[in-house]
Protein backbone atom coordinates (compact mmCIF):
# COMPACT_ATOMS: atom_id res chain seq x y z
CA UNK A 1 0.00 0.00 0.00
CA UNK A 2 1.26 3.81 -0.87
CA UNK A 3 2.10 5.34 2.44
CA UNK A 4 0.41 8.75 2.29
CA UNK A 5 1.65 11.16 4.35
CA UNK A 6 -0.28 12.72 7.22
CA UNK A 7 1.48 15.18 8.86
CA UNK A 8 4.55 17.02 7.61
CA UNK A 9 6.59 19.22 10.37
CA UNK A 10 8.69 21.18 8.64
CA UNK A 11 11.94 23.90 9.64
CA UNK A 12 10.02 24.15 13.29
CA UNK A 13 11.22 26.18 16.25
CA UNK A 14 10.06 26.15 19.67
CA UNK A 15 10.69 28.79 22.23
CA UNK A 16 9.74 29.15 25.88
CA UNK A 17 10.64 32.92 26.20
CA UNK A 18 14.75 33.60 25.35
CA UNK A 19 15.29 29.17 25.52
CA UNK A 20 14.60 27.53 22.26
CA UNK A 21 13.02 24.32 22.57
CA UNK A 22 13.10 22.62 19.65
CA UNK A 23 15.28 23.51 16.99
CA UNK A 24 14.91 23.39 12.86
CA UNK A 25 12.51 20.29 13.27
CA UNK A 26 11.70 18.15 9.95
CA UNK A 27 9.38 15.24 10.37
CA UNK A 28 7.11 13.31 7.99
CA UNK A 29 4.57 11.02 9.81
CA UNK A 30 2.45 8.89 7.32
CA UNK A 31 -1.14 7.97 8.22
CA UNK A 32 -1.95 4.82 9.84
CA UNK A 33 1.45 4.71 11.06
CA UNK A 34 2.40 4.62 14.66
CA UNK A 35 5.58 7.45 14.79
CA UNK A 36 7.52 6.87 18.56
CA UNK A 37 9.30 9.99 19.67
CA UNK A 38 12.15 9.40 21.94
CA UNK A 39 15.25 10.95 24.11
CA UNK A 40 16.07 11.72 27.21
CA UNK A 41 14.01 13.94 29.72
CA UNK A 42 14.08 17.61 28.33
CA UNK A 43 14.99 16.75 25.09
CA UNK A 44 12.01 18.33 23.70
CA UNK A 45 9.74 15.25 22.62
CA UNK A 46 7.17 16.22 24.31
CA UNK A 47 7.17 20.18 23.37
CA UNK A 48 6.99 18.37 19.86
CA UNK A 49 3.89 16.17 20.31
CA UNK A 50 1.95 19.36 21.94
CA UNK A 51 2.83 21.70 19.27
CA UNK A 52 1.23 19.29 17.52
CA UNK A 53 -2.34 19.76 18.28
CA UNK A 54 -1.34 23.39 19.59
CA UNK A 55 -1.62 22.94 23.24
CA UNK A 56 1.63 24.78 23.63
CA UNK A 57 -0.45 27.88 22.55
CA UNK A 58 -2.11 27.78 26.22
CA UNK A 59 1.88 28.88 27.17
CA UNK A 60 1.84 32.49 26.84
CA UNK A 61 4.98 33.36 26.60
CA UNK A 62 6.13 30.56 23.94
CA UNK A 63 6.38 31.17 20.43
CA UNK A 64 6.67 29.06 17.17
CA UNK A 65 8.43 29.61 14.44
CA UNK A 66 7.73 26.97 10.98
CA UNK A 67 4.60 25.15 9.74
CA UNK A 68 3.26 22.04 10.51
CA UNK A 69 1.05 20.70 7.93
CA UNK A 70 -1.84 18.59 8.54
CA UNK A 71 -2.99 17.29 5.35
CA UNK A 72 -1.46 20.00 3.64
CA UNK A 73 -3.12 22.61 5.61
CA UNK A 74 -0.45 24.65 8.20
CA UNK A 75 -2.15 24.27 11.86
CA UNK A 76 -0.40 27.53 12.48
CA UNK A 77 -2.29 29.36 9.93
CA UNK A 78 -4.13 32.17 11.90
CA UNK A 79 -7.06 31.19 10.42
CA UNK A 80 -7.16 27.80 12.12
CA UNK A 81 -9.74 26.89 14.58
CA UNK A 82 -8.25 25.76 17.48
CA UNK A 83 -11.23 23.77 18.71
CA UNK A 84 -11.72 21.90 15.76
CA UNK A 85 -7.80 20.90 15.01
CA UNK A 86 -8.17 19.38 18.30
CA UNK A 87 -10.91 17.65 17.83
CA UNK A 88 -9.01 16.27 14.48
CA UNK A 89 -5.81 15.37 16.78
CA UNK A 90 -7.04 13.70 19.76
CA UNK A 91 -4.80 13.44 22.56
CA UNK A 92 -3.90 11.01 25.36
CA UNK A 93 -1.46 12.37 28.53
CA UNK A 94 0.57 10.15 30.71
CA UNK A 95 -1.65 9.87 33.89
CA UNK A 96 -5.33 8.74 32.82
CA UNK A 97 -7.46 12.48 33.71
CA UNK A 98 -10.51 10.95 33.40
CA UNK A 99 -13.10 13.50 34.44
CA UNK A 100 -14.75 13.38 37.55
CA UNK A 101 -18.30 11.81 36.06
CA UNK A 102 -19.98 8.86 35.11
CA UNK A 103 -18.26 6.65 32.27
CA UNK A 104 -20.37 7.23 30.00
CA UNK A 105 -20.33 10.85 30.29
CA UNK A 106 -16.18 11.11 30.01
CA UNK A 107 -16.96 9.21 25.97
CA UNK A 108 -19.48 11.92 25.27
CA UNK A 109 -18.52 14.91 26.87
CA UNK A 110 -16.33 15.54 23.65
CA UNK A 111 -19.58 14.83 21.48
CA UNK A 112 -21.06 17.49 23.49
CA UNK A 113 -18.56 19.75 23.73
CA UNK A 114 -19.18 20.00 19.73
CA UNK A 115 -22.62 20.81 19.91
CA UNK A 116 -23.61 17.16 18.98
CA UNK A 117 -27.35 16.92 20.73
CA UNK A 118 -28.63 13.18 18.95
CA UNK A 119 -28.74 10.96 22.13
CA UNK A 120 -29.04 7.96 20.15
CA UNK A 121 -25.75 8.68 18.33
CA UNK A 122 -24.11 9.75 21.08
CA UNK A 123 -25.26 6.80 23.02
CA UNK A 124 -23.80 4.42 20.04
CA UNK A 125 -20.29 6.21 19.64
CA UNK A 126 -19.78 6.14 23.29
CA UNK A 127 -20.32 2.36 22.63
CA UNK A 128 -18.17 2.09 19.50
CA UNK A 129 -15.67 4.13 21.24
CA UNK A 130 -15.51 1.89 24.38
CA UNK A 131 -15.30 -1.21 22.13
CA UNK A 132 -12.39 0.25 20.07
CA UNK A 133 -10.70 0.67 23.38
CA UNK A 134 -10.88 -2.78 24.41
CA UNK A 135 -13.05 -1.61 27.62
CA UNK A 136 -16.64 -1.85 26.64
CA UNK A 137 -16.89 -5.27 28.52
CA UNK A 138 -15.67 -4.44 31.36
CA UNK A 139 -17.63 -1.56 31.83
CA UNK A 140 -20.57 -1.96 29.90
CA UNK A 141 -22.80 -2.90 33.27
CA UNK A 142 -21.55 0.25 35.12
CA UNK A 143 -21.41 2.74 32.32
CA UNK A 144 -23.34 5.53 34.75
CA UNK A 145 -20.98 4.75 37.82
CA UNK A 146 -17.67 7.26 37.95
CA UNK A 147 -15.07 6.46 36.20
CA UNK A 148 -13.00 7.30 38.93
CA UNK A 149 -13.73 3.92 40.13
CA UNK A 150 -11.81 2.11 37.36
CA UNK A 151 -8.88 0.65 37.52
CA UNK A 152 -5.65 2.87 36.31
CA UNK A 153 -5.59 0.74 32.87
CA UNK A 154 -9.23 1.08 32.43
CA UNK A 155 -9.30 4.72 33.42
CA UNK A 156 -6.29 5.03 30.97
CA UNK A 157 -8.55 3.26 28.23
CA UNK A 158 -11.23 4.82 29.25
CA UNK A 159 -9.45 8.94 28.44
CA UNK A 160 -8.18 6.82 24.58
CA UNK A 161 -11.99 5.84 24.50
CA UNK A 162 -12.64 10.10 25.00
CA UNK A 163 -10.40 10.57 22.59
CA UNK A 164 -11.70 8.84 19.93
CA UNK A 165 -15.39 9.39 20.32
CA UNK A 166 -14.87 12.62 18.28
CA UNK A 167 -13.58 10.93 15.29
CA UNK A 168 -9.90 12.28 15.19
CA UNK A 169 -7.32 11.36 12.71
CA UNK A 170 -4.26 11.37 14.65
CA UNK A 171 -3.64 10.23 18.15
CA UNK A 172 -1.13 11.79 20.31
CA UNK A 173 0.28 9.68 23.33
CA UNK A 174 2.51 11.55 25.92
CA UNK A 175 3.96 8.41 28.03
CA UNK A 176 0.31 6.09 28.10
CA UNK A 177 1.74 3.61 30.12
CA UNK A 178 4.08 5.20 32.37
CA UNK A 179 1.41 5.31 35.65
CA UNK A 180 0.18 1.28 34.69
CA UNK A 181 1.19 -1.66 35.58
CA UNK A 182 2.61 -4.61 33.13
CA UNK A 183 -0.86 -6.19 32.17
CA UNK A 184 -2.62 -2.72 32.01
CA UNK A 185 0.32 -1.81 29.18
CA UNK A 186 0.54 -4.71 27.55
CA UNK A 187 -3.40 -4.23 27.03
CA UNK A 188 -2.60 -0.60 26.02
CA UNK A 189 -0.12 -1.75 23.21
CA UNK A 190 -2.21 -4.44 21.65
CA UNK A 191 -4.55 -1.61 21.43
CA UNK A 192 -2.24 0.46 19.59
CA UNK A 193 -1.81 -2.20 17.24
CA UNK A 194 -5.45 -1.92 16.57
CA UNK A 195 -5.63 1.25 16.73
CA UNK A 196 -3.52 2.53 13.69
CA UNK A 197 -5.25 0.71 11.29
CA UNK A 198 -7.92 3.72 11.82
CA UNK A 199 -6.04 6.32 13.28
CA UNK A 200 -1.81 7.82 12.59
CA UNK A 201 -0.55 7.40 16.39
CA UNK A 202 2.28 9.81 17.50
CA UNK A 203 3.66 8.64 21.16
CA UNK A 204 6.18 9.65 23.00
CA UNK A 205 8.11 7.29 25.74
CA UNK A 206 10.46 6.74 27.80
CA UNK A 207 10.34 2.78 27.63
CA UNK A 208 12.74 1.73 25.05
CA UNK A 209 11.05 -1.39 24.72
CA UNK A 210 7.84 -0.05 24.13
CA UNK A 211 8.82 1.94 21.30
CA UNK A 212 10.73 -0.40 20.14
CA UNK A 213 7.17 -3.80 20.19
CA UNK A 214 4.40 -0.13 19.26
CA UNK A 215 6.10 2.01 16.49
CA UNK A 216 6.87 1.95 13.01
CA UNK A 217 8.76 4.83 12.89
CA UNK A 218 11.29 6.03 15.61
CA UNK A 219 12.62 9.47 15.78
CA UNK A 220 14.70 10.10 18.31
CA UNK A 221 15.46 13.75 20.19
CA UNK A 222 18.34 15.31 21.97
CA UNK A 223 18.70 18.44 23.10
CA UNK A 224 16.00 19.82 21.09
CA UNK A 225 16.70 18.77 17.82
CA UNK A 226 15.90 15.50 15.85
CA UNK A 227 19.28 13.47 15.75
CA UNK A 228 17.86 10.32 13.80
CA UNK A 229 14.69 9.00 12.09
CA UNK A 230 13.87 5.62 10.74
CA UNK A 231 11.98 2.49 10.32
CA UNK A 232 11.84 1.33 14.14
CA UNK A 233 13.18 -2.20 13.53
CA UNK A 234 16.50 -0.02 11.60
CA UNK A 235 16.87 2.16 15.02
CA UNK A 236 16.99 -0.52 17.60
CA UNK A 237 19.82 -3.18 15.39
CA UNK A 238 21.77 -0.99 13.68
CA UNK A 239 21.17 3.09 14.14
CA UNK A 240 23.24 5.16 11.66
CA UNK A 241 24.81 7.29 14.28
CA UNK A 242 26.45 6.75 17.67
CA UNK A 243 24.64 9.54 19.62
CA UNK A 244 21.43 7.40 18.82
CA UNK A 245 22.98 4.24 19.51
CA UNK A 246 24.40 5.35 22.66
CA UNK A 247 21.71 6.33 23.89
CA UNK A 248 19.33 3.23 22.96
CA UNK A 249 22.14 1.17 25.02
CA UNK A 250 22.14 3.36 27.89
CA UNK A 251 25.99 4.22 27.16
CA UNK A 252 24.49 8.39 27.98
CA UNK A 253 26.47 10.73 29.94
CA UNK B 1 21.47 1.09 30.84
CA UNK B 2 23.67 -0.09 34.13
CA UNK B 3 27.53 -0.73 34.82
CA UNK B 4 26.24 -4.16 35.46
CA UNK B 5 25.01 -5.06 32.22
CA UNK B 6 28.38 -3.62 30.64
CA UNK B 7 30.01 -5.84 33.10
CA UNK B 8 28.29 -9.23 32.00
CA UNK B 9 29.30 -8.03 28.56
CA UNK B 10 32.76 -7.80 29.25
CA UNK B 11 32.62 -11.20 31.16
CA UNK B 12 30.66 -12.87 28.16
CA UNK B 13 33.48 -11.25 25.47
CA UNK B 14 36.11 -12.97 27.66
CA UNK B 15 34.43 -16.01 28.35
CA UNK B 16 33.93 -16.40 23.96
CA UNK B 17 37.58 -15.03 23.54
CA UNK B 18 39.15 -18.31 26.42
CA UNK B 19 36.79 -20.62 24.30
CA UNK B 20 38.41 -19.53 21.32
CA UNK B 21 42.02 -19.73 22.21
CA UNK B 22 41.01 -23.40 23.88
CA UNK B 23 39.41 -24.38 20.81
CA UNK B 24 42.54 -23.23 18.56
CA UNK B 25 45.02 -25.19 20.76
CA UNK B 26 42.60 -28.57 19.59
CA UNK B 27 43.01 -27.39 15.90
CA UNK B 28 47.15 -27.27 16.45
CA UNK B 29 46.83 -30.69 18.48
CA UNK B 30 45.03 -32.07 15.57
CA UNK B 31 47.46 -31.09 13.15
CA UNK B 32 50.22 -32.56 15.22
CA UNK B 33 49.21 -35.78 15.83
CA UNK B 34 48.37 -36.27 12.07
CA UNK B 35 51.76 -34.84 11.31
CA UNK B 36 53.17 -37.35 13.77
CA UNK B 37 50.80 -40.37 13.46
CA UNK B 38 49.89 -39.76 17.06
CA UNK B 39 47.91 -41.83 18.25
CA UNK B 40 47.94 -40.86 21.87
CA UNK B 41 47.58 -37.45 21.43
CA UNK B 42 44.70 -37.98 19.11
CA UNK B 43 43.19 -40.04 22.26
CA UNK B 44 44.03 -37.12 24.22
CA UNK B 45 42.07 -34.56 21.98
CA UNK B 46 38.57 -36.89 22.29
CA UNK B 47 38.72 -37.26 25.99
CA UNK B 48 39.22 -33.62 26.39
CA UNK B 49 36.06 -32.04 23.92
CA UNK B 50 34.02 -32.22 27.17
CA UNK B 51 35.51 -29.27 28.50
CA UNK B 52 35.01 -27.45 25.56
CA UNK B 53 30.77 -28.57 24.90
CA UNK B 54 30.92 -27.39 28.61
CA UNK B 55 31.98 -24.34 28.02
CA UNK B 56 29.75 -24.01 25.23
CA UNK B 57 26.83 -24.18 26.84
CA UNK B 58 27.93 -21.70 29.96
CA UNK B 59 28.70 -19.26 27.36
CA UNK B 60 25.22 -19.72 25.69
CA UNK B 61 22.98 -20.10 29.01
CA UNK B 62 25.19 -16.89 29.84
CA UNK B 63 24.12 -15.11 26.60
CA UNK B 64 20.52 -15.89 27.25
CA UNK B 65 20.15 -14.42 30.74
CA UNK B 66 21.37 -11.21 29.49
CA UNK B 67 18.80 -11.72 26.66
CA UNK B 68 15.95 -11.97 29.27
CA UNK B 69 16.91 -9.70 32.11
CA UNK B 70 18.08 -6.35 30.02
CA UNK B 71 16.54 -7.05 26.56
CA UNK B 72 19.74 -5.51 24.58
CA UNK B 73 19.58 -3.38 21.50
CA UNK B 74 21.44 -2.04 18.65
CA UNK B 75 25.26 -2.51 19.11
CA UNK B 76 24.64 -4.88 22.13
CA UNK B 77 22.24 -6.85 21.14
CA UNK B 78 24.11 -7.92 17.53
CA UNK B 79 27.18 -8.60 20.04
CA UNK B 80 25.13 -11.18 21.39
CA UNK B 81 23.88 -12.63 19.02
CA UNK B 82 27.11 -12.74 17.08
CA UNK B 83 28.43 -14.22 20.07
CA UNK B 84 25.92 -17.14 20.63
CA UNK B 85 26.72 -17.99 16.65
CA UNK B 86 30.54 -17.86 17.20
CA UNK B 87 30.05 -20.11 20.15
CA UNK B 88 27.72 -22.61 18.34
CA UNK B 89 31.06 -22.35 15.57
CA UNK B 90 33.86 -23.26 18.14
CA UNK B 91 32.54 -25.80 19.39
CA UNK B 92 32.02 -27.62 16.09
CA UNK B 93 35.84 -26.55 15.20
CA UNK B 94 36.31 -28.59 18.10
CA UNK B 95 34.05 -31.34 16.99
CA UNK B 96 36.27 -31.55 13.85
CA UNK B 97 39.70 -31.64 15.89
CA UNK B 98 37.93 -34.61 17.39
CA UNK B 99 37.07 -35.69 13.98
CA UNK B 100 40.84 -35.66 12.36
CA UNK B 101 42.07 -37.00 15.99
CA UNK B 102 39.87 -40.17 14.74
CA UNK B 103 40.85 -40.72 11.73
CA UNK B 104 44.64 -40.31 13.08
CA UNK B 105 44.00 -43.52 14.93
CA UNK B 106 43.00 -45.38 12.00
CA UNK B 107 45.84 -43.99 10.15
CA UNK B 108 48.16 -44.37 13.01
CA UNK B 109 47.76 -48.38 12.52
CA UNK B 110 48.88 -48.30 9.38
CA UNK B 111 52.09 -48.18 6.99
CA UNK B 112 52.93 -44.98 5.58
CA UNK B 113 52.00 -44.85 1.97
CA UNK B 114 54.31 -42.56 -0.31
CA UNK B 115 52.29 -40.40 -1.93
CA UNK B 116 52.39 -36.20 -2.66
CA UNK B 117 49.60 -36.02 -0.13
CA UNK B 118 50.20 -33.02 2.17
CA UNK B 119 47.48 -32.33 5.06
CA UNK B 120 50.02 -29.56 6.18
CA UNK B 121 49.32 -26.65 3.94
CA UNK B 122 45.54 -26.87 4.33
CA UNK B 123 45.73 -27.61 8.26
CA UNK B 124 47.87 -24.07 8.38
CA UNK B 125 46.12 -21.84 6.22
CA UNK B 126 42.68 -23.25 8.08
CA UNK B 127 44.61 -22.95 11.19
CA UNK B 128 45.58 -19.13 10.29
CA UNK B 129 41.60 -18.41 9.04
CA UNK B 130 40.79 -19.24 12.66
CA UNK B 131 43.24 -17.75 14.34
CA UNK B 132 42.34 -14.15 12.29
CA UNK B 133 38.78 -14.46 12.90
CA UNK B 134 39.30 -14.43 16.67
CA UNK B 135 41.91 -11.70 16.35
CA UNK B 136 39.37 -10.08 14.55
CA UNK B 137 36.80 -10.61 17.45
CA UNK B 138 39.49 -9.35 19.72
CA UNK B 139 39.98 -6.03 17.90
CA UNK B 140 36.59 -5.48 16.30
CA UNK B 141 38.53 -5.65 12.65
CA UNK B 142 36.04 -5.59 9.82
CA UNK B 143 38.90 -5.78 7.07
CA UNK B 144 41.04 -8.73 8.89
CA UNK B 145 37.29 -10.59 9.20
CA UNK B 146 36.63 -9.94 5.43
CA UNK B 147 40.31 -11.02 4.80
CA UNK B 148 39.44 -14.66 6.09
CA UNK B 149 36.19 -14.77 4.40
CA UNK B 150 37.98 -13.96 1.07
CA UNK B 151 40.25 -17.36 1.96
CA UNK B 152 37.90 -19.87 1.87
CA UNK B 153 38.07 -20.21 -1.15
CA UNK B 154 41.80 -21.48 -1.02
CA UNK B 155 40.70 -24.00 1.29
CA UNK B 156 38.10 -25.49 -0.83
CA UNK B 157 40.65 -25.90 -3.85
CA UNK B 158 43.04 -27.77 -1.35
CA UNK B 159 40.53 -29.64 -0.76
CA UNK B 160 39.49 -30.70 -4.53
CA UNK B 161 43.75 -31.14 -5.22
CA UNK B 162 43.55 -33.73 -2.23
CA UNK B 163 40.79 -35.63 -3.90
CA UNK B 164 42.88 -36.14 -6.99
CA UNK B 165 45.52 -37.40 -5.50
CA UNK B 166 43.49 -39.47 -3.38
CA UNK B 167 41.52 -40.83 -6.03
CA UNK B 168 44.73 -41.53 -8.33
CA UNK B 169 46.23 -42.95 -5.97
CA UNK B 170 43.31 -45.63 -5.37
CA UNK B 171 43.48 -46.17 -8.45
CA UNK B 172 47.61 -47.46 -8.20
CA UNK B 173 47.09 -49.29 -4.83
CA UNK B 174 43.63 -50.39 -4.39
CA UNK B 175 44.31 -52.26 -1.29
CA UNK B 176 44.90 -49.17 0.47
CA UNK B 177 40.95 -47.82 0.17
CA UNK B 178 40.86 -47.58 3.75
CA UNK B 179 43.73 -45.85 4.45
CA UNK B 180 43.39 -43.14 1.32
CA UNK B 181 39.83 -42.68 2.61
CA UNK B 182 40.84 -41.61 6.26
CA UNK B 183 43.50 -39.23 4.04
CA UNK B 184 40.68 -37.28 2.24
CA UNK B 185 38.54 -37.17 5.43
CA UNK B 186 41.31 -35.37 7.00
CA UNK B 187 41.27 -32.91 4.38
CA UNK B 188 37.85 -32.76 4.25
CA UNK B 189 37.64 -32.05 8.03
CA UNK B 190 40.00 -29.37 7.77
CA UNK B 191 38.01 -27.68 5.21
CA UNK B 192 35.30 -27.56 7.54
CA UNK B 193 37.18 -25.47 9.94
CA UNK B 194 38.05 -22.99 7.78
CA UNK B 195 33.73 -23.16 6.78
CA UNK B 196 33.58 -22.16 10.33
CA UNK B 197 36.53 -19.85 10.72
CA UNK B 198 34.72 -18.26 7.58
CA UNK B 199 31.21 -18.28 9.32
CA UNK B 200 32.85 -16.66 12.40
CA UNK B 201 34.23 -13.79 10.38
CA UNK B 202 30.71 -13.54 9.08
CA UNK B 203 29.40 -12.94 12.10
CA UNK B 204 32.11 -10.28 13.25
CA UNK B 205 31.30 -8.21 9.89
CA UNK B 206 27.58 -8.18 11.05
CA UNK B 207 28.53 -7.13 14.49
CA UNK B 208 30.22 -4.41 13.61
CA UNK B 209 28.91 -3.04 10.59
CA UNK B 210 25.24 -4.23 11.18
CA UNK B 211 24.88 -6.28 8.11
CA UNK B 212 24.19 -9.42 7.08
CA UNK B 213 26.94 -10.62 4.88
CA UNK B 214 26.72 -14.65 4.65
CA UNK B 215 26.05 -16.18 1.24
CA UNK B 216 28.16 -13.55 -0.58
CA UNK B 217 30.44 -14.51 -3.14
CA UNK B 218 33.72 -13.18 -2.10
CA UNK B 219 35.75 -13.92 -5.26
Amino acid sequence: MEKSLKIAIKELNFFYRDFKALTDISLDVYAHEVTALIGPSGCGKSTMLRCLNRMNDLISYSRVKGSILLDDRNIYDPDVDVVSLRRRIGMVFQKPNPFPKSVFENVAYGMRVNGIKDKAYIAQQVETSLMAAALWDEVKDRIHESALGLSGGQQQRLCIARAMAVQPDVLLMDEPCSALDPIATQKIEELIHQLKITYTIIIVTHNMQQAARVSDITAFFYLGKLIETDVTDTIFTRPKLKQTEDYITGRFG
Amino acid sequence: MTIHFQRELEKIKKSILSLGALVEERVRMATRAMELRDANLAEKIIKSDYEIDELEVEVEEECLKILALYQPVAVDLRFLIAVIKINNDLERVADEAVNIAERVQVIAKRQRLDIPFNHYLMAEKSESMLKKSLDALVNMDVDLALRVCSLDDEVDNMLNEAYDVVKHAIGEHPDRVSYLINLLLVSRHFERIADHATNIAEEIIYLIEGEIIRHRDFT
